[in-house]
């Protein structure tokens, strides 16, 4: 078993921190304050590659494997959550379903622009069908050569900006889940539209909202994988999307961790610093172990997919952990802190809400819990 | 454009500590990286083969572990990575680091421009490139922050402390240049992908290049380093408090104390 990283995982990550750290992490402060999405940034993104990494070349994208990926979006997220998100949800929901399932014209038209100049957005949450994605109310009825949509979807990531969404509709109401489709819808298609921008406590600057379908004509060409596929899109979609949610927790913990080893060395009381109390020194080993542990539940899956093995409860399980670190290791880092952790000007007071989220989207942790129940109880 | 740049991997002087008894550099688990005014040079060539067409060939010496830094040169996008990598060419000092350079842009055929960064951060001599361009008879311009390219010459701006020239210059010809020059790029992951596994990195040998083996390595270092010790700083550092321009009078009045400024 061999844990070290190539030399090409290593350029990449070495490439993605220094574009991070530059490019990315001083906007993280303003885009936290103001809830502005980061438009310049995934501008870049895109010049580097990174908004359809492991796109097959052919279609523009970079080649890279899963352990890649996710380290480049646990570098974005260690910078700034939000954008770490915004690629994350580009890359895993958005590129991958279309490569996996699409069609070559497909590909063409939609999977090319993903990865290069595009933004994309994954319509599966509505009102009444969180946890419960199988209960969606929006329907397709076929009409002449396509459909004809209605419904609507909320919290969906990137709606602000994106250009193309994936969403799930009922092409058979009678058959539920089963009865689910996927369609790729351009934003400017007569009937789309996008509602309200949500006003959220933590990554507040990924444009997350509400879409409207009213009489939205999508031709036939733009179904994705069949009719009464959606379902299953949408959930082994999920599975790959949980790698890149996990690694976003795991480079906002490493942020929280890299704050906290700066504070408490500068940091004096007593007259000396407060790296030298055990106390300090406890949280530190802990988030440190914490975070190790859940970087390699995190490899340990991407691992299993670039194997083409079955990875949807090594993915449930790496998301489950470094969520939940992710929310423990941000909230120690405020203790660390003491009261200036509380402050606005400090980093960690930003981490702690942006830690919260991951254990909510793409499965809350008790979804994950489901997943790897269900599979050890099979 | 015909162009070869030389880079030289040096260890993150960001992370690199010091042994203070020995009065070297600790370079274990230090991360190496390409030399940064280098990456202007590769950023340079870059721009010039965008806007005038041409080939670019990275060219280092070093051990085999230099490899990384070519194929990130490749990731950014240049074509062809040369290393010249012998354990004969161990304990060069920079004339016969120079001289070795030189034979191998010999050996690489024609060209019309070579470009180096001013200087690595790790021994901050400044000497190698305008040893090349003695060594290849070559005009040079040093300390380059800004190129034109023209039929069969360059215009250049070359920095001084206090203002800058402008000189011409026929090619082929060596410049070496400084961090103002350009804005390197990152490299991209179509480019990091393609450098680790479809490009490569020629590797050269002193045989290879027919170098004089009186020339190179250790025995060619006309240099000999007596003594290597860690600056100490003298005199603690002093913050001065205030307003701005409470803090500026405050220097002003220090510095005229001191005949600094009359």
């Amino acid at each position: 078993m061999d844990f070290t990283l190539s030399k090409e995982q290593r350029l990449v990550q070495r490439t993605v921190r220094d574009f991070a750290e530059r490019e990315v992490g001083p906007l993280a402060q303003e885009i936290d304050q103001s809830g502005r999405f980061p438009v310049e940034t995934v501008e870049k993104m895109g010049k580097l590659g990174l908004l359809g990494m492991m796109v097959d070349p052919r279609w523009g994208g970079g080649g890279l494997d899963t352990i890649s990926y996710s380290i480049a979006i646990e570098e974005l997220s260690r910078a700034c959550a939000t954008t770490g998100v915004i690629c994350s949800v580009n890359n895993s929901l958005c590129c991958w379903p279309i490569e996996a399932f699409g069609t070559d014209d497909q590909k063409e038209r939609y999977l090319r622009r993903l990865a290069t100049t595009g933004l994309g957005a994954f319509g599966l949450t509505e009102p009444g069908a969180g946890t419960d994605a199988g209960s969606q109310r929006s329907v397709a009825v076929r009409e002449g050569e396509g459909y004809v949509i209605n419904g609507s979807k909320v919290f969906i990531s990137n709606a602000e900006k994106a250009d193309i969404f994936i969403i799930f509709v009922l092409t058979d109401p009678k058959q539920g889940s089963r009865g689910i489709s996927a369609f790729i819808v351009e934003r400017g298609m007569p009937g789309f539209s996008v509602g309200k921008i949500e006003d959220k406590m933590g990554i507040r600057g990924n444009g997350a909202g509400e879409l409207f379908f009213d009489d939205l004509r999508v031709p036939r060409a733009n179904l994705l994988g069949g009719e009464g596929k959606g379902f299953k899109i949408a959930m082994s979609t999920l599975d790959g999307g949980r790698i890149g949610i996990a690694a976003q927790a795991v480079g906002i913990a490493q942020a929280a961790l890299d704050e906290s080893l700066r504070y408490s060395i500068e940091r004096e009381q007593f007259g000396k610093s407060i790296s030298k109390f055990q106390a300090i020194q406890w949280f530190l080993a802990d988030m440190a172990t914490e975070i190790a542990a859940s970087r390699h539940l995190v490899r340990r899956a991407a691992y299993a997919k670039d194997r083409g093995r079955s990875y949807s409860v090594e993915a449930a399980m790496a998301k489950l952990m470094a969520s939940d670190v992710a929310v423990r290791v941000t909230r120690n880092a405020i203790q660390v802190h003491g009261g200036y952790g509380y402050i606005k000007d400090y980093t960690v007071e930003r981490l702690y809400r942006d830690a919260k989220i991951t254990e909510l989207y793409e499965g809350t942790s008790e979804v994950q819990r489901m997943v790897i129940a269900g599979s050890l109880l099979r | 454009m015909e162009m070869i740049v030389c880079i030289k991997q040096v260890p993150d002087t960001n992370d690199v500590r010091i042994d203070e008894k020995k009065g070297t550099l600790i370079r274990e688990g230090v991360p190496s990286i390409i030399n940064p005014d280098d990456r202007h040079a590769i950023e340079e060539a870059l721009r010039i083969r965008e806007a005038h067409g041409g080939r670019i060939t990275v060219l280092s010496m070093g051990p085999p572990q230099a490899d990384d830094a070519l194929r990130e040169a490749l990731a950014m996008g240049v074509d062809e990575a040369v290393l010249l990598t012998d354990r004969a060419f161990a304990g060069s000092d920079t004339w016969a680091t120079a001289y070795s350079l030189g034979k191998a842009v010999q050996a690489l055929g024609d060209f019309d421009l070579i470009i180096a960064g001013r200087q690595a951060i790790d021994g901050d001599t400044a000497q190698v490139g305008p040893q090349m361009a003695d060594y290849l008879g070559l005009p040079q311009v040093t300390y380059v922050r800004k190129v034109k390219v023209g039929k069969g010459r360059l215009t250049v701006e070359r920095a001084l402390e206090d203002g800058h020239e402008i000189l011409e210059i026929p090619l082929p010809a060596l410049i070496t240049v400084i961090g103002d020059l350009n804005e390197p790029r990152y490299p991209s992951v179509r480019g990091i992908v393609t450098a680790y596994r479809e490009k490569e990195v020629k590797t050269m040998t002193a045989a290879d290049l027919g170098a004089d083996p009186e020339k190179i390595g250790l025995k060619g270092s006309p240099t000999q380093v007596k003594k290597t010790f860690v600056m100490v700083p003298k005199r603690a550092g002093e913050k001065l408090e205030g307003s701005v321009h409470e803090r500026v009078d405050a220097l002003i009045g220090r510095l005229r104390d001191r005949n600094a400024l009359r």
